[in-house]
């Protein structure tokens, strides 16, 4: 027994120390070459750069995977279907139709209020998922996602039809009804000062950590929670609001990122099973892994330019998904 | 007659139905029982060819169903599955008149009218038939769907659990009618029964399943045996005799 | 019967008397020019509205559920890949090298290649899978989005203008001959479906019933989705993608109508189909003075109808 539990902490251990790798390979990426040496030697030049976008971008990279990661798992949890996430809810579209209510309302916008905006819809959205989800009759693994991916459609479709209005067509690139280019997850505007948001996750990732049984026992509806003695509704919203805080907090700051929350949840469960608890370190390491990879591919196969994330993840998650689909069938 | 010869169909590795050969006589009401999981349901879709064996043959009249067309074989053998939850607004008469399709593609003349009039007498609902379906209680549905396969008018009848969620009197009231189909109308009935006394007092023959295979095939007579039942269901039977009908009773 | 055929005759006159009202009123002087002009107009919109309406029924049968539209399988997307790619490769000489009548074929080439492969992929005998067909479109769909996005976003923006053009629905430019091959297209499916309504009216009962009933459903799916996908890639390369007019015309129809049999059905949905497009049309040019596009009209109306439809419908 004991040499079983030594033996995950050592994987889990190894996990981080891939993570730590990851990170520091992630840190000495980039047009500017600086080498390790130099920072060791403190050249003022290198700190700075590294301080001012290298650092940022890396820690910016690491929540973010972790907590689009975590993100998918409450939601699966919730809705007890493998194939929901934040892409396969609407939450992410969601996320961009607050932005684009506060370019309209408030051009003069501040960061905060993006924020809080875009979190508001979001969170709105997830409410109304569920809703949606509770009426349906037919729940079935593959069903629920296409309702989910329909209703993303539609929010996308209020999008469009307001940003073609007020003709900010191609910036909010609403050229297509079912999800835009605009707002594609890139990190590579991530500077000392406006990346700070991303942040917010974290108490996200710490209440997930704590109430993760209680998802899973709402995830088994209404009934089961009242007769285990679970505040239903309480437990949802708490579930729902830590997941809009960190979608809303990760589109404001670097844009979309598809199917990290899909995928990574299925990779894991694949090999570690669903107990939530044991299995929320794995998901939350293997998705800043997966996140670090991508990026880096994307920073060096076109180098000195770089393909923008949400581009990589959206193409390797994508393919990844299907994979999934076509093997549980 | 229906013959099948070596039957066999596995679901993702696990066989559910093993070398399966049989012969079920016509014109009698042949019960297909055993435990959850023996491959009752599964061997039943085979024969009603709503599932395709990974092996075997299945004979209809001397002649392979492969070789019908399916339009034809729908005016020999129809089944019924346990669910029929339907999404649509249909009135009784509508969905009976479904039964007809095989004969006139859509198109009724008089002889399916007369059928279809035949076939809602048959199961009283004359009274029910401008009715919609989803509006009737679960006895009165399952009796739609029987009128509908009595209008399809076939010769043998195939039904997975037709006293599914059915009351006592329910039960009993389908049972006469299928009695009544196989000895009026010269009908081969075979079905799927979970409830051993149910096949015990209205089949002729039962066939018994143990994991995928015929543990007993033979006259319900011979079958109803403590020893043979035991063996079966992996329980003990008490086995009553009341009217020269048996009645087990395996409450202990 | 009566009330349905009292239904239908209202819903036809409505039709024709949009359609006059469409083309008739404010004729200018010179009215033979803009006659014509209109006339091509009409004859699109018919087409068009016939095609969504006529795939979305059928599509709905087969997957026995009235939310869905075959449009969101992902031929929507490769129709955007498609123009994207163009417009990415020759810039502002994809008209002089591509003209419109190839772009329409090869855009319907694309199209019905996608749709084959996956049919191809994922029909076997036993149990075809509409729902996971729906989703590994859906998501190929956003596969094919990601990369268009990507694309799009470093298209200069003049071209993306130019892109636009064919991204958006709109009838306003309609080419002549086009709209022939078109129509001859939709009759030739017409013809096929209205063969088999009866065989439909069946499969609405399921896949066992239909077996049951003697339908070779394994073979009439595959013959169904063949016909959805012409249509829907004929009136997509036509026009543009409408995502939810689909949704909305089928829902409208099983409310006005309330029967099973697609003998009435499919010609109802088509009528109610020409009513919605026409209205919409009549939004962009009146009230928003063509400062919006018909398929964003219809997919905000089209996509909140479905919003209260998800809510209201317990039996989906």
């Amino acid at each position: 027994m004991n040499v079983i539990k030594n033996y995950n902490t050592l994987k889990l251990f190894g996990l981080a120390a891939l993570v730590l790798v990851l990170a520091i390979v992630s840190l000495f990426i980039g047009v500017k070459n600086i080498s390790p040496l130099q920072v060791l030697n403190w050249n003022k030049q290198e700190v700075m750069l590294l301080t001012i976008s290298r650092f940022p971008r890396t820690i910016a990279l690491v929540i973010t995977g972790v907590g689009m990661s975590i993100c998918g798992l409450i939601m699966q949890q919730i809705t007890q279907n493998k194939f929901v996430s934040p892409t396969t809810s609407g939450s992410l579209d969601a996320a961009k139709l607050g932005i684009l209510t506060t370019l309209i309302v408030i051009p003069q916008e501040q960061a905060l209020v993006k924020l809080i905006v875009s979190f508001l819809v979001t969170f709105s959205a997830s409410l109304l998922f569920i809703k949606i989800i509770n009426n349906l009759k037919h729940k079935s693994i593959v069903f629920v996602p296409i309702v989910g991916l329909l209703f993303g459609g539609i929010i996308n479709s209020i999008t469009s039809f307001f940003a073609y209005k007020f003709n900010i067509v191609q910036d909010v690139g609403a050229t297509r009804d079912m999800s835009g280019s605009w707002l594609m997850g890139d990190f590579s505007g991530i500077l000392q000062g406006n990346y700070e948001a991303v942040y917010l996750c974290l108490p996200a990732v710490v209440i997930t950590y704590v109430y993760a049984s209680k998802f899973t026992v709402i995830g088994m509806g209404k009934e089961v929670s009242l007769n285990l003695g679970l505040n239903y509704s309480s437990v949802l919203n708490i579930g729902l609001l830590c997941v809009s805080l960190t979608i809303s907090a990760i589109v404001v700051t670097v844009g979309i990122i598809p199917f990290l929350g899909l995928v990574i949840p299925n990779i894991i469960s694949h090999f570690k099973g669903d107990n939530l608890k044991a299995t929320l370190p794995y998901t939350a390491l293997f998705g800043a892994a997966f996140l670090l990879v991508c990026d880096i591919i994307g920073r060096l196969i076109i180098f000195p330019f770089e393909v923008p994330i949400g581009l990589m993840i959206g193409l390797v998650g994508g393919f990844s998904f299907l994979i999934l689909l076509i093997k549980k069938q | 007659m229906i013959s099948l010869k070596n039957i066999t169909k596995t679901y993702k590795n696990t066989p559910v139905v093993k070398n399966v050969t049989l012969e079920l006589p016509k014109g009698k009401i042949i019960s297909l029982v055993g435990s959850n999981g023996a491959g009752k349901s599964t061997l039943l879709g085979v024969i009603a060819r709503v599932l395709n064996p990974d092996d075997g043959q299945i004979i209809i009249n001397e002649r392979n169903i492969e070789d019908y067309k399916t339009r034809l074989l729908a005016q020999h053998i129809s089944i019924l599955k346990q669910s029929n939850h339907l999404n649509l607004k249909l009135a009784v008469k509508e969905l009976v008149a479904f039964g007809r399709f095989p004969y006139s593609q859509g198109k009724l003349n008089t002889t399916d009218q007369e059928k279809i009039n035949e076939a809602l007498t048959f199961l009283e609902l004359d009274d029910l038939k401008d009715r919609y379906v989803d509006e009737l209680s679960g006895g009165q549905k399952q009796r739609v769907f029987l009128a509908m396969v009595v209008a399809q008018d076939t010769d043998y009848i195939l039904l997975d659990e037709p006293l599914n969620n059915l009351d006592m009197k329910h039960s009993v009231q389908i049972m006469k009618t299928l009695q009544a189909l196989c000895k009026q109308k010269g009908k081969t009935i075979i079905m799927v029964v979970h409830d051993i006394n149910f096949a015990s007092q209205y089949s002729h023959y039962i066939a018994a399943l143990k994991s995928g295979e015929i543990k007993y095939f033979g006259k319900t007579q011979d079958i109803i045996e403590p020893k043979k039942l035991k063996d079966v269901f992996d329980i003990d039977f008490e086995i009553l005799e009341h009217n020269n009908k048996k009645i087990c009773n395996y409450f202990n | 019967m009566t009330a349905i055929t009292k239904k239908m005759s209202i819903l036809l006159l409505l039709t024709l008397g949009l359609i006059a009202l469409f083309l008739f009123i404010g004729l200018p002087n010179n009215w033979d020019y803009a006659l014509e002009k209109r006339s091509v107009k009409i004859v699109a919109i018919i087409v068009v509205s016939c095609a969504v309406a006529t795939a979305s029924v059928i599509f709905q049968t087969l997957t026995s559920n009235r939310i869905l539209t075959p449009s969101i399988m992902g031929f929507e997307a490769v129709y955007f890949l498609f123009q994207t790619v163009i417009i990415f490769i020759y810039g502002d000489k994809t008209f002089r090298v591509i003209n419109q009548e190839n772009n329409f074929f090869l855009s319907i080439l694309c199209m019905l290649l996608f749709a084959f492969v996956i049919f191809k992929l994922l029909f076997k005998k036993e149990k075809n899978n509409l729902y996971l067909l729906l989703l590994i479109g859906l998501v190929l769909g956003t596969l094919f989005q990601t990369v268009s996005s990507f694309l799009q976003l470093i298209i200069d923006p003049n071209e993306f203008l130019m892109l636009q053009g064919s991204l958006y629905a709109s009838f306003n430019s309609i080419n002549y001959d086009l709209l022939w091959y078109a129509s001859g297209t939709l009759l030739l499916c017409f013809g096929v479906v209205f063969c088999f309504t009866n065989h439909l009216n069946v499969m609405l009962l399921g896949r066992d019933q239909s077996i049951n009933l003697g339908v070779n459903y394994f073979k009439k799916t595959q013959l169904f989705l063949f016909l959805i996908a012409i249509l829907v890639s004929v009136s997509t390369a036509l026009v543009g993608p409408i995502t939810f007019l689909g949704v909305l015309v089928t829902n409208l129809t099983y409310e006005l109508f309330k029967t099973y049999k697609h003998q009435i059905l499919i010609p109802a949905c088509c009528m109610v189909s020409v009513v919605s497009i026409l209205l919409a049309q009549y939004v962009v040019e009146e009230v928003f003075q063509y400062n919006s596009t018909i398929s964003i009209i219809i997919n905000f109306v089209g996509g909140i109808y479905f919003m209260y439809l998800l809510f209201k419908a317990k039996k989906l």
